[in-house]
């Protein structure tokens, strides 16, 4: 459906970025922008027009820290209904996993859709199901529309949900090495339009351009980015246009605004970045599952929860180093024996190269 | 997890909360539509459960075309 082919076109784009003659470093951040460009053979065939595109921190499930999912595995030990999305409950915490706990009795529920979590609570009015929420913009507008719809009193939500504007901030401010062009995330796009990155261009001198997911999205993106740099231009350009509107989802973005407040959060491999997480606001509080069961939770408080031993999950976040550098990459670290969240998310890039790498 | 993928609204409920979307090839699913303003017909983006937006479908497939208007447009500039 709406599907873009046309190799010709394809063809000439690449030609063009080629006679640019430039050497460019690109970041994206988004597990779907990544799987378009190594399923498609896209990111060796702009490497040969210089360009190098690196994902950063686009996988909600990998920025996820230790801390959070200690806090969802203690309460399905403590005998709450956890449900949350599959790539959830594959991702080893320091003591265990959510698919562990589930082999060993604890009731783990995989959902499509947080409506699903709401339905499990409402057919077992006599357990405590805990919605474990994460997602950037794309998906807090979700959680955000079941809370303002009054869910039964034996559902709560454990959020963590992240913003992506000040992840973004976080990396040019670091400046631990060179961006000269950000491809942004169609669809948390389609949520928060194009005016939250803008002050990445002015303060930066970045440029950005919001793209769409098909192959040819992604070509015509990384042209228009070729194009700003090569004429000295930092802006935020809109490449997918047919599901992104300036202003975004108001809507959604409305529903967002009532229901959470930001935060300063931790997020895997980066420092407590300023307003980047999605807490639920006071008078939701009954169904924030940190509130509620603060005290099955108490324990964690004085813990210290570092990353799994050898595990360059941080560096991939942060675009310092590409999946194949990490030294237990395909080794000691496999989609079938994950150390770290990067290999078990689909959005993952260590994932994503290992499934690719295997085909090719 | 940001993943979404576009259908048409081919059924609304009586409350237009929820929708069945016919995804091609015989798929259909129903989706919660609260978070858009959506008509029978429209098509959304769909993400975990939820329309997040509804796609302008002149401007879908006119994609192709607008790419080329727009490196034409470069070409001559």
């Amino acid at each position: 459906m709406f599907s873009l082919h046309d190799k010709r076109l394809a063809d000439d784009i690449i030609s063009r970025i080629k006679k640019e003659d430039v050497h460019l470093r690109f970041m994206h951040v988004c597990g779907t922008h990544q799987d378009t460009l190594i399923k498609n053979g896209l990111d060796s065939v702009l490497r040969t027009g210089g360009i190098t595109i690196g994902q950063g921190p686009g996988c909600p499930v990998c920025v996820t820290t230790p801390r959070e999912i200690e806090e969802i595995l203690l309460l399905a030990q403590k005998g709450k209904t956890v449900a949350t999305f599959g790539d959830m409950i594959r991702v080893p915490g320091i003591t265990s996993s959510l698919q562990h706990l589930k082999a060993d009795g604890c009731d783990v529920r995989t959902v499509y859709s947080i409506d699903d979590a709401v339905g499990l609570a409402e057919k077992n009015p006599s357990k405590d199901v805990v919605f474990m929420a994460v997602g950037f913009e794309t998906t807090a507008p979700t959680t955000a529309s079941v809370l303002l719809r009054d869910p039964p009193s034996n559902f709560s939500v454990l959020s963590c949900h992240r913003v992506i504007p000040p992840a973004l901030h976080a990396l040019l401010e670091m400046g631990e090495m060179k961006i000269d062009g950000l491809i942004e995330p169609g669809h948390v796009s389609t949520i928060i339009g194009l005016h939250p990155f803008e002050f990445l261009s002015s303060r930066y001198h970045v440029a950005q351009v919001i793209a769409g997911f098909e192959p040819l999205d992604l070509l015509m993106a990384v042209w228009m980015l070729v194009r700003q740099v090569k004429t000295g231009d930092s802006r935020v350009e809109n490449e997918y246009t047919r599901a992104v509107k300036p202003e975004g989802n108001t809507k959604a973005q409305q529903v967002m605004e009532k229901v959470f407040t930001t935060a300063d959060v931790k997020w895997r491999g980066f420092p407590v970045l300023s307003k980047s997480g999605l807490l639920l606001r006071k008078i939701y509080e009954e169904y924030d599952a940190r509130i509620k069961y603060e005290n099955d939770l108490l324990e964690l408080n004085d813990k210290e929860f570092s990353e799994p031993v050898g595990c360059l999950c941080g560096e991939v976040l942060r675009g310092l180093i590409s999946s194949k550098e990490c030294p237990l990459f395909g080794g000691e670290c496999t989609p079938d024996s994950p150390v770290g969240p990067c290999m078990v998310s689909v959005e993952g890039s260590c994932t994503i190269e290992y499934r690719y790498a295997k085909k090719k | 997890m940001c993943l979404a993928i576009p259908g048409k609204i081919i059924f609304l409920d009586a409350k237009k909360e929820y929708a069945t979307v016919d995804y091609g090839s015989g798929t259909q699913r129903q989706a919660n539509i609260t978070l858009v303003d959506a008509h029978l017909g429209d098509y959304v983006l769909v993400h975990a459960g939820f329309a997040i937006q509804v796609i302008e479908e002149r401007e879908a497939k006119e994609t192709l075309k607008l790419f080329r208007e727009m490196l034409s447009f470069q070409e001559e500039g």
